[in-house]
């Protein structure tokens, strides 16, 4: 029992990028820019937030320099695509490339001799470094590790994913918002500023992914840099989002299920050990298997949901076309 | 507008390209160094990150380089080159040629195959490839070392460290690799000489760099219990997340005190500058045809432990300066039929078989060192105390 408990946690914490990015993501297509270009925005998210973060030794500052950097990205990318009316498929790849680009110069030039900066444990790093979790809850047998013993950003995370589902759901800005994707002719003649509406929720999705990034350099990588921080992670994110089917909500489930899958591959030995007539066989597979599954499964939720939806489902329906006003 | 903008996009094109075909002028211009004996190094990573691979390296190159009172143009780097990319390693080892270069030392173990295409075509000059086992009579050796020794002493202080008497250990392969294989063996036997009830859980990552899987190998074995984490693979993450999570590491590379300074006890590191050092020299004397494949040891000091940090037990040090004197005699060895334990501040070495982890007897009681298995690649086992999770 209390393996599969400490299973669970890592995959929840392990999950948390993702929804970060997926969240991020689903408020930018809600709004209808498809900006494929989410891991380089988790990339510029990473490094800003850790330049910043070591330069003041504090993790508010990181958490905004994370977003403030990834946001930068985002108002780029919707500067191209809204204001210049780009292709945001493009647009979107070449700021993956640019992200990427940008995290390994300014942290190649950080590092030298093999040293990096450090964000220190003092001031309020420790919430967001260690599992502290919330005091007297955490120590309830079970419940208290699987719901009350994470960072802080376990937390930040699935709030912001709350918080965002009943804007989208319930207010009625979200409703403008989600009108804005669904069609934006009939928006903007209901009154909606459609290029506003998009640049508000293109830049402010791009800021929650770069979160994300921060979280894959500071708390899975240790604070350390090395060159593979986000790995892919930004690309399974823009999956998720169909796995999620734009619901923010929904997100939060996805993002955990696929936390499970890539922690599987570090856990196999210990569900073994915790169950050996069971689960004996989860050594048998190989470790490509395991190293491989995120992506496939990625990659079969894509297939499916593709040909079950027929057609464009249930994403907005003017996600990835440009709004131009003239040609309405 | 557009007009103005297409004029604008050629003007730039041309000015481009110019300054390129310039460029290229200047490195012709540069090839003709011959007076100078000039050292190509082949480098997969970038020396600049982190607590690595390359780093290492490269601290030997800068270290041969002062050694031999070398001038910054007489060592030619190339950095970044993937050693699963044959047409990069032979550009950047034919243009390490191109500009002159006497001897190049490939440092990957991935560049070995295009190292010996390399050394065919081009017989004047000398090829040194790191962590391999090719070679050939005249221009082409492989040199590499016993880094196992220096896994056995860090052992020490694992086992001396350890509460739980489990020991993690996040290694790039298992027993599919001799040299990961007897790392861990190497350290497995050293923990056993002050610990004998203590085991070793291994996680094998089937990569050499993998950095947050590297974290989450580390936590996983924490969370089996495991108090203090070894490793066999390329960044600190082990260490850090050993620190993160209140135990203690043994890091691999170079000193990860500085990365993990409340966890790391010590480090196992290569000193590359010997090697490189002594075969350059070798290079420039002429006397290449005698030096033949290179196979270091803490005796020739190329491999040893780092400085212990505070966070060692007691006697951590006493022990393992007495194990590594008996390096340095060169009277016995980690893989033979005699195990080392302590009594009292004193050695003692007793005659035992060494077993694999299924109780198979590899070397009978007393028996001489297998060591040749860890040289030519063929120790493809765990000891016993060690298990694969």
């Amino acid at each position: 029992m209390n393996t599969i408990i400490k299973f669970l946690f890592y995959s929840i914490r392990m999950g948390v990028p993702l929804l970060f990015g997926t969240t991020g993501e689903i408020v930018s297509e809600k709004s209808g820019s498809l900006n494929l270009g989410v891991e380089g925005l988790m990339a510029m998210g990473a490094i800003g937030g850790y330049y910043f973060g070591c330069k003041t030794n504090s993790m508010i500052v990181a958490l905004l320099a994370a977003f403030l950097c990834a946001a930068l990205g985002g108002l780029v990318y919707s500067f191209l695509t809204i204001t210049f009316q780009a292709n945001q498929n493009v647009t979107g790849l070449t700021l993956t490339i640019f992200g990427v680009g940008v995290y390994e110069f300014i942290g190649r030039s950080l590092t030298s001799g093999g040293k990096y900066p450090v964000m220190d444990e003092a001031s309020q790093m420790v919430f967001m470094k260690s599992d502290i979790g919330i005091p007297v809850l955490r120590d309830i047998p079970y419940i208290g590790t699987l719901l009350f013993s994470y960072n802080i950003m376990v937390y930040i995370s699935v709030l912001v994913a709350v918080v965002l589902w009943i804007y989208i759901t319930k207010t009625k800005t979200g409703l403008k918002l989600r009108a804005t994707g669904e069609n934006y002719g009939a928006a903007d003649a209901c009154g909606v500023n459609v290029s506003f509406y998009r640049y508000m929720h293109t830049v402010c999705g791009a800021g929650i992914t770069g979160l994300g990034g921060l979280y894959l350099g500071v708390v899975i990588n240790g604070g350390a840099w090395n060159e593979s921080w986000i790995n892919g992670m930004g690309w399974i994110s823009v999956a998720l989002v169909i796995f999620a089917k734009w619901n923010p909500a929904k997100a939060i489930f996805g993002s955990f299920l696929f936390g499970a899958l890539t922690v599987l591959q570090s856990w196999k030995g210990n569900l073994k050990e915790a169950f050996p007539d069971v689960l004996g066989w989860v050594d048998v597979i190989p470790n490509e298997f395991y190293q491989m599954l995120p992506f496939v499964i990625t990659f079969i939720v894509l297939v499916v949901s593709s040909i079950r939806d027929k057609g464009r489902g249930e994403q907005p329906t003017c996600c990835g076309i440009n709004y131009y006003r003239e040609e309405r | 507008m557009k007009k103005f903008l297409s004029i604008l996009l050629a003007v730039l094109l041309i000015a481009v390209s110019l300054v390129c075909f310039a460029s290229c002028g200047n490195e012709s211009e540069n090839e003709g160094g011959e007076g100078k004996f000039k050292v190509g190094v082949i480098h997969i990573g970038d020396p600049a990150d982190g607590s690595g691979y390359s780093y290492t390296h490269d601290l030997g190159i800068v270290e041969m380089q002062k050694n031999l009172n070398l001038a910054d143009d007489q060592i030619i780097r190339k950095l970044n080159i993937a050693d699963d990319d044959e047409s990069a390693i032979r550009e950047a080892i034919e243009a390490c040629i191109s500009e002159g270069c006497k001897i190049i030392f490939t440092t990957s173990y991935g560049y070995m195959d295009t190292t010996e295409a390399l050394a065919k075509e081009h017989p004047n000059v000398i090829f040194s490839h790191g962590t391999g086992y090719k070679s050939n009579e005249t221009n082409f050796n492989n040199y590499f070392g016993r880094i196992y020794q220096a896994r056995y002493l860090s052992g020490i202080a694992a086992g001396l460290k350890t509460k739980t008497n489990k020991i993690g250990y996040v290694a790039a392969y298992g027993t599919e690799l001799a040299e990961t294989c007897s790392g861990i063996n190497a350290f497995a036997l050293g923990v056993q000489s002050v610990n004998p009830d203590a085991e070793v859980y291994v996680k094998s990552l089937n990569s050499w760099f993998d950095p947050a899987n590297e974290t989450a190998y580390a936590e996983a074995l924490i969370e089996l219990g495991c108090d203090v984490i070894a490793q066999h693979c390329d960044t600190a993450n082990p260490q850090i997340a050993a620190q993160t999570k209140g135990v203690f590491g043994c890091g691999y590379n170079s000193d990860m005190t500085k990365d993990a300074p409340k966890a790391h006890l010590t480090a196992s590191i290569w000193n590359w500058g010997v090697y490189y050092t002594a075969a350059t020299k070798a290079a420039m004397d002429g006397t290449w045809a005698e030096f033949g494949n290179y196979y270091g040891s803490l005796a020739d000091g190329l491999v040893d432990v780092s400085a212990l940090s505070e966070n060692c037990a007691e006697n951590t040090a006493e022990y393992i300066k007495l194990v590594k004197d008996l390096f340095k005699e060169g009277t016995w060895d980690v893989f033979s039929g005699v195990k080392l334990s302590f009594k009292d501040g004193a050695l003692v070495k007793t005659d035992a078989d060494l077993k694999d982890n299924a109780g198979k007897v590899i070397v009978a009681a007393g028996g001489a060192s297998v060591e040749d298995s860890v040289i030519t690649g063929t120790m493809n086992y765990f000891v016993e105390g060690v298990s694969l999770k």
